[in-house]
């Protein structure tokens, strides 16, 4: 049978948007440290301000080492393009404001990352965007949660901290049915994990921080089109002005009409990394991309580090539970077989028994597990979540959000193994003599 | 702009700007499983420079009503209704693949209304593959998954796009996969089955520039050799190292060869 002529996923983590540069032959992406870019003549400049050319005009808007970023997640995602941001959350707020202004309503599972439910459950609001927070796993609060203002559904592939697995192909056919896009945070999974968009997701939003990255030496957010969504479709046009009405802050352009694929895409640049500014720095750009080059091996290991973790801790008296969807009780068991065969990232949490002082002792036993706020770090990393990423949120939400006073949140990397369980039964030991 | 032809509704993107019967116009065509989107950057241009620009969606394609014209003959007639409707008498026309094999059957079918024709990756005949046509009937993602790959150079089958962010090879797929089930076939089969192309050239009385793709596989040069002997004043311009989406990819080179040609 003749075969497509496309490059396979870990070809494209080496070499998508790359290419030798062109002046001085380096094989690696250089750095374009520059603000501004030389226009050759008047009626160039003026067509590249206006999109009548490819082109560089001003970094806060587009830079070549960050171009060569975002081709690169739009081809592991397998999107149209993407826009790099200065965060994660930077590129989460760029996906909300492309599609709604005051008045639009967002649904979203409520098993999502601190920062971002400080964002959209207490930030938001204050400039007229609400969020609906439904337990992700309850198809039937999604459905009842949309209203006639609703502009987007969001998740995570993974939420945080329980690994509740986002069931994107129902969620995503929920939000079709209903004429909106499905937004995943896919930062605990990354492309090789899971590919959103072949489940039927729209857009997604990364942190680049974690696992892209992999160093966590740099704060960077990249936010990928999948090119699906019909904008235009009947019924759906009136729901988002942005893309599909003339734009007065850019010559009455409509987006929808400019680019069938890219419509998102282009209004996201052309307005919002434009005007809110949060743009990603080419020196970041570069360090993400060293980190990409070795996705698929270093998630790999990371998968395997994690699974014999896993074993460990489920086997220990001194835990009570550990959460990991690979685990035959995960109430996400089947369902991760299905979405993730290849693994179900490397964050976990598990709950230890005893009190807080338990799980004090516990984090200050460890060696190799570094206590701090990050997750996807080469190195393995470790937090209790009820006193730091978390601690805004009341009792309440905190136990709908799976987390209890003696839950611990694993971030494990890439070292030995056996080097990581003697740590955390070095420690353990520790806590038992609480 | 929409507007209504054969009492169906039809779409052309014109830049956001209206017709102006004092300028120039061009009409751009695009080709198989396409739609104007295709032209992004060179119909923008023509549009806020001292040309009405008609990127139009073919029937069945973008946001143009159904059904898709079965032969390149049927396209070029349903263009000259097309412009009819629009109201312009006069115009340019710039086609790619299909949509250059239309414009040239429309420069035979309205010589005294086309002034200029511009041809990228034409080829006569343009054979397509028992392959490619099987998936297009059958299997439209693997379809454009095909033609994706082989309608872009390899360098920039790893990107590089001139065009900030944007991955070339998945915008290029997505748009043939959008395309509503069936069209893509009847497109390729239009394709696959024009053999009037010596006989339209003798009815074309305009100037010709033929733009091709050095490497390019679809619509190979060597493809388009019959066409450019039977039209012999015709200017031809080979992008180096360009496949068959050469507006994507090389969108500078083919905006100015355009803008050279019809000035």
């Amino acid at each position: 049978m003749t075969t497509p002529k496309t490059h396979r996923f870990d070809t494209l983590a080496l070499h998508a948007g790359a290419a030798p540069d062109p002046t001085t032959g380096a094989r690696a992406t250089p750095i374009y440290q520059t603000a501004s870019y030389v226009f050759p003549d008047t009626d160039h400049a003026a067509a590249l301000f206006n999109m009548e050319r490819a082109g560089h005009v001003y970094s806060r808007i587009s830079n070549p080492t960050c171009a060569v970023l975002e081709e690169r997640i739009a081809a592991l995602e397998d999107g149209v393009g993407a826009i790099a941001t200065a965060s994660g959350q930077a590129a989460l707020h760029l996906a909300i404001v492309t599609l709604m202004g005051a008045g639009g309503h967002i649904v979203a599972s409520r098993a999502l990352y601190g920062g971002s439910h400080n964002l959209l459950d207490y930030t938001l609001p204050r400039f007229g965007i609400t969020t609906t927070f439904v337990d992700p796993r309850n198809l039937d609060a999604w459905r009842a949660a949309i209203r006639p203002e609703t502009r987007l559904l969001f998740g995570e592939t993974l939420g945080n901290p329980g690994l509740d697995v986002l069931d994107i192909p129902r969620v995503a056919t929920l939000a079709h049915e209903n004429g909106l896009p499905l937004l995943v945070d896919s930062t605990f999974t990354t492309p090789w994990l899971i590919q959103p968009f072949a489940h039927g997701a729209d857009l997604i939003v990364h942190s680049a921080t974690k696992f892209l990255s992999g160093h966590g030496v740099v704060i960077g957010g990249l936010l990928v089109d999948g090119g699906r969504f019909d904008w235009d479709a009947d019924g759906v046009r009136e729901r988002f002005p942005t893309l599909t009405e003339p734009y007065r802050g850019f010559h009455d352009m409509v987006f929808a009409e400019e680019s069938t694929t890219a419509a998102f895409l282009l209004r996201a640049r052309r307005e919002g990394v434009r005007d809110f500014g949060a743009c990603m720095a080419p020196f970041t750009a570069f360090q993400v991309l060293q980190g990409m080059e070795t996705l698929p091996i270093r998630m790999a290991r990371h998968v395997e580090n994690t699974r014999a973790l896993v074993a460990f801790l489920a086997d220990h008296p001194m835990v009570e539970s550990v959460g990991y969807p690979e685990l035959p009780g995960h109430p996400d068991h089947a369902l991760a077989a299905r979405l993730l065969p290849r693994g179900c990232g490397a964050v976990f949490t598990f709950n230890l028994r005893g009190t807080r002082e338990h799980g004090r002792r516990f984090i200050e036993s460890l060696r190799l597990f570094s206590h701090l706020a990050n997750v996807g770090d080469a190195k393995s990393l470790v937090i209790h979540p009820a006193s730091t990423t978390h601690f805004r949120m009341s009792a309440d939400d905190l136990r709908e959000a799976g987390i209890g006073e003696g839950t611990i949140r694993l971030s494990v990397g890439l070292e030995d193994a056996g080097d990581l369980v003697d740590d955390l039964g070095r420690a353990l030991h520790a806590a038992g003599k609480a | 702009m929409r507007f209504v032809v054969r009492e169906r509704g039809a779409f052309a993107y014109t830049g956001a700007r209206p017709l102006d019967p004092a300028l120039p116009s061009v009409l751009f065509v695009h080709g198989a499983g396409n739609d104007h989107s295709v032209w992004a950057l060179q119909s923008r241009y023509f549009a806020h420079h001292g040309h009405n620009v008609i990127a139009i969606d073919l029937p069945g394609h973008g946001r143009s009503a159904g059904p898709p014209q079965a032969s390149v003959e049927a396209i070029a007639a349903w263009l000259a209704d097309a412009m009819a409707t629009i109201g312009i008498a006069r115009y340019a026309v710039v086609g790619h693949s299909l949509g250059a094999l239309s414009a040239l059957a429309l420069a035979a079918l309205q010589p005294t209304r086309v002034e200029r024709l511009a041809l990228l990756g034409p080829a006569a005949p343009m054979t397509v593959s028992d392959a490619l046509l099987d998936a297009a009937a059958h299997d439209q993602p693997r379809a454009a998954a095909l033609i994706t790959g082989w309608s872009h150079s390899t360098p920039r089958q790893l990107g590089g796009n001139p065009v900030p962010g944007v991955w070339m090879m998945g915008q290029a797929r997505r748009l043939l996969e959008r395309t509503a089930p069936g069209v893509l076939h009847i497109d390729l089969r239009a394709c696959h089955r024009y053999d009037d192309a010596a006989a339209a050239a003798a009815g074309v009385g305009c100037p010709v520039l033929f733009m091709l793709g050095e490497r390019d596989v679809m619509a190979p040069p060597r493809q388009v050799a019959a066409l450019q002997a039977a039209l012999p004043n015709a200017r031809t311009i080979v992008l180096p190292g360009a496949g068959h989406a050469m507006m994507a990819e090389e969108p500078d080179a083919v905006l100015d060869a355009l803008r050279d040609f019809l000035r």
